[in-house]
Order: structure tokens, then sequence, then C-alpha cells
């Protein structure tokens, strides 16, 4: 395979390799291609990285806005659970 | 994603109208969708009036809900219906190209930037003009990836429950997450490769 042809087949598992659910032997795959490719090793540890950061921030409560909840108890006439 | 413990709620006391089981559902899952609505739409207004649509069609169809998904799941796919809606009837021009399942061919996705800023501290890559560049990221995804995205990666919806709300294959789902990850990438490191740039000219 042409180091170019190799780089794009890579991307192609690189959502998998990233949530762990790659098999190990596509693992080591690439693991030796990015050891002799500078591009890809970097394109896997952002990509790492930006599911990383984006995790970090969705790991935070999601909270609704006082007045949001208290407009949604009352559109659905729940109003009297509004208290809780 | 949240971290929030979701109680156990009875199907039976929802299907048969039970007011007080329907508050303690909109009052556990009212946050989640919320933020998928402000995620996707950016506009408080546009992602409330998606959680009360979300919450209304909940009410009314409860009682046909068979189980085939989580009740979370099924949530999730009336919000993210509401979303698309919404998405839809602001840009009436938009046609279902944007949205249809079959365009996820044809496309260049080839990473083109290649600046590892990984070293950057956590505290800068967190900081909150770089949340707010993350935010704004995801506004700038194609809304068919940006609803996969939104739904795997800050919901933390496996690919199977992700397919199910969005009746996509899981193949579908898989491209999409994939090219939203990469897209993101590209949109991060733009933002982070100029942080470097700078640190390194501070020194």
């Amino acid at each position: 395979m042409t180091k170019s042809a190799e780089c794009k087949s890579l991307l192609e598992s690189l959502s998998d390799y990233v949530d762990g659910t790659l098999s190990e032997e596509l693992c080591e795959e690439i693991q030796r291609h990015v050891d002799k490719c500078q591009d890809c090793r970097i394109v896997v540890d952002t990509l790492q990285k930006t599911v990383y950061l984006y995790h970090a921030t969705a790991s935070e409560p999601a909270d609704v806005p006082p007045n949001v909840r208290e407009r949604l108890f009352r559109s659905l006439n729940l109003e009297d659970y509004l208290c809780n | 994603m949240s971290e929030k413990v979701l109680p156990e709620l009875s199907l039976d006391a929802l299907k048969s109208g039970d007011r007080d089981e329907f508050a303690r559902l909109v009052d556990a899952y009212s946050g989640p969708i919320y933020r998928l609505a402000m995620k996707m739409l950016g506009d408080g207004q546009d992602a409330e009036d998606v959680l009360q649509n979300t919450f209304l069609n909940a009410f009314k169809h409860i009682r046909s809900f068979e189980g085939r998904s989580t009740l979370a799941t099924w949530l999730y796919r009336i919000a993210a219906n509401e979303a698309l809606m919404m998405i839809r009837k602001q840009r009436p021009e938009t046609t279902l190209t944007d949205t249809s399942l079959e365009d996820d061919e044809g496309e260049d996705y080839s990473p083109v930037q290649f600046v590892d800023w990984c070293c950057l501290p956590e505290d800068e890559l967190l900081s909150s003009e770089a949340r707010s560049r993350l935010d704004r990221a995801i506004q700038r995804l194609p809304e068919r990836l940006r609803i996969v995205f939104i739904l795997r990666d800050l919901e933390g919806l496996s690919i199977e429950e992700t397919s199910q709300a969005l009746d996509l294959s899981q193949t579908a789902v898989k491209t999409r997450l994939l090219r939203a990850r990469l897209n993101l990438r590209e949109q991060l490191s733009s933002y982070y490769g100029e942080r470097l740039q700078n640190r390194s000219k501070a020194k």
C-alpha cells in the first residue's frame, strides 16, 4: 500500500480507535503507521484530544434555567409541581 | 453524559396519565433535552420551544411507546426530530439533501491541519473562550453530522441508541460521527494552533 492509501485507510478506523472499540490487530496497525507518519500521529492525537474536550464539557450537569423550567411546567399544566 | 442519577420511572404510571410520574420524567430529562436543543440550535428561545414541544409530544404519545428503545432514547428521538424540524422551518430553501441518509459519500474529509496542539495546558484548552469556540464549532457542523455528534459524544448514547433515535443504520451513524469529529478537529486545530503560536511568540 502507498503511504497516502495507508493514511486514508487509517482514517476510516479512527473513531473506533478513539472509542477503544477497535480490534487489537488494527490498533497495532495504526500504532505501526503513526510511528513512521508524523502527520497521522498528529491527527490521531488531536482527534483524541478533541473528543476528550467535548466529553469533559458534557460531563458537567445539564441544568435548565429556573425561568425556562417554570415556563416548561406551565406549558404542560404541571405548575403545581413547580415548588419541587 | 450528565452525572445526574436518573430516577426509576414507572412506565405503567406514565401510560395511565399519572401526573406525579410525568413531573418526575420532566425533571429527570429536561436538562439533557435542553442541552441537546441548545447545542443543536444555538438559541435560547428556539431551544425552549424544542424543550416544550418534546414533552408535549411525549405526553401525547406515551401510550403508544412500545419499549423498543429505552425511554431516554425515545425522548431524544422526539427532541432530535423537533430540532431538525425547526432548522428546516427556519431555512425552508434547504432541501432534504442536508439531512437525508444518502449523502455520506463523495465528501472529502481528509485532514488538512497538522498542528500538534495537545501540549497546551488544560486550563487553556478549557478556558471560557475555548468553551465558546467548542460550542461554535458544533454549530458549524452540517446538521446531519451535528445531531449524531451531540447524541453520541455529548449525551453519551451508544451507536445503537443513536441509530434508534435517528432511524439511521449503525454504519451511517459511525460514518457521520467520524466526519463530525474530523470536522471539529480541523476547526479546533485552527483555534488552538493560533493559541500555540501566540504562546511561542510571547516566550
